[in-house]
């Protein structure tokens, strides 16, 4: 086990879930889009080992294979919808998807 | 130097650039390259703290299949054109870099003081005594199978759901099938909008 303290993977974990936010909100791309929020989930992930390692069970470590299971499902979807978007509209941009939009 | 603190360092800095880079790269299979390398940073501190199947799962799954599967959608539909820059609301990403350092200083300060109210499990040297003797994949095995096997089973349901939903809006419209019907509407209202839409 390493000795560097948990908190400066917390901290990292922290500051990626950041930039995955940050990616999500000003980008444009629908495919771009998507990958932050697998960053946003893979920082999750390291707080979450850290999480197991602080308390000395796996329990973390399931979750975050649970995780991996849900991110795996949601891609597929995901990137399923967007293809269908793609063949109507012949752009990923989320801004040209604004039917619905009041 | 403890040579935990440098692979640390290196996984840290890679993680972070990398994810920092995916924020400026324009083209979407570079934000892809950008994110494996950051991936792969991760699943450096997943071994750093003791997960051993977990990073490598993390490689195997997320680095490797799901990321093949994002490059092959961005090849698919060949968006290598640049991103349109224009802001439908105006400041957007101003706000957002603005909220997003303030989440970033909330996070990284509950991290560094909140700790001890995450401590008050067996300890680290516990993680080290079941990495030892059960072994990791055998302990996450017995977690997996016993205290989380309902979770589990949801998973699989989940799975096949997926795999249906995906069938059904994957499939190309205009074979012959059930969706005969709603494939004609379907057809005039993308006429319309690529019209509307300039290409």
């Amino acid at each position: 086990m390493t000795s560097v303290s948990p908190e400066y993977f917390l901290a990292l974990a922290g500051l990626m879930f950041t930039i995955g936010v940050v990616g999500a909100l000003t980008r444009r791309n629908a495919i771009v889009i998507f990958m932050f929020i697998e960053l946003m989930l893979n920082a999750v992930n390291l707080a979450f080992v850290t999480f197991s390692r602080m308390h000395g069970t796996v329990d973390g470590q399931v979750v975050v294979f649970f995780v991996l299971v849900v991110a795996a499902a949601e891609v597929v979807v995901g990137l399923a919808i967007i293809i269908s978007i793609f063949r109507r509209r012949r752009s990923a941009n989320v801004d040209d998807v604004n039917l619905l939009k009041w | 130097m403890n040579i935990e603190v440098v692979v640390f360092g290196v996984s840290f800095v890679v993680a972070l650039g990398s994810s920092i880079a995916m924020l400026f790269a324009k083209n979407a299979v570079h934000v892809a390259l950008f994110l494996v390398a950051a991936q792969v940073a991760l699943a450096l501190t997943f071994l750093l703290q003791g997960a051993y199947f977990i990073a490598a799962v993390q490689i195997i799954v997320y680095a490797g299949a799901i990321m093949v599967l994002f490059l092959f959608v961005v090849m698919l539909l060949g968006v290598d054109r640049r991103e349109a820059l224009i802001e439908p609301l105006s400041g957007q990403r101003t706000i957002a870099v603005g909220l997003g350092a303030l989440l970033a200083a909330e996070i990284v300060y509950v991290a560094v003081k909140g700790t001890e109210f995450v401590i008050g499990g067996r300890g680290e040297d516990a993680l080290v005594t079941i990495n030892e003797d059960p072994g990791n994949v055998k302990a996450l095995a017995r977690a997996l199978f016993s205290d989380y096997l309902l979770p589990f089973e949801a998973t699989s349901v989940l799975l096949v759901v997926a795999i249906v939903g995906v069938m059904v809006l994957a499939r190309r419209m205009g074979h012959e099938g059930f969706l005969r019907e709603t494939t004609e509407d379907e057809g005039s209202e993308g006429a319309e909008t690529d019209a509307e839409v300039p290409a």
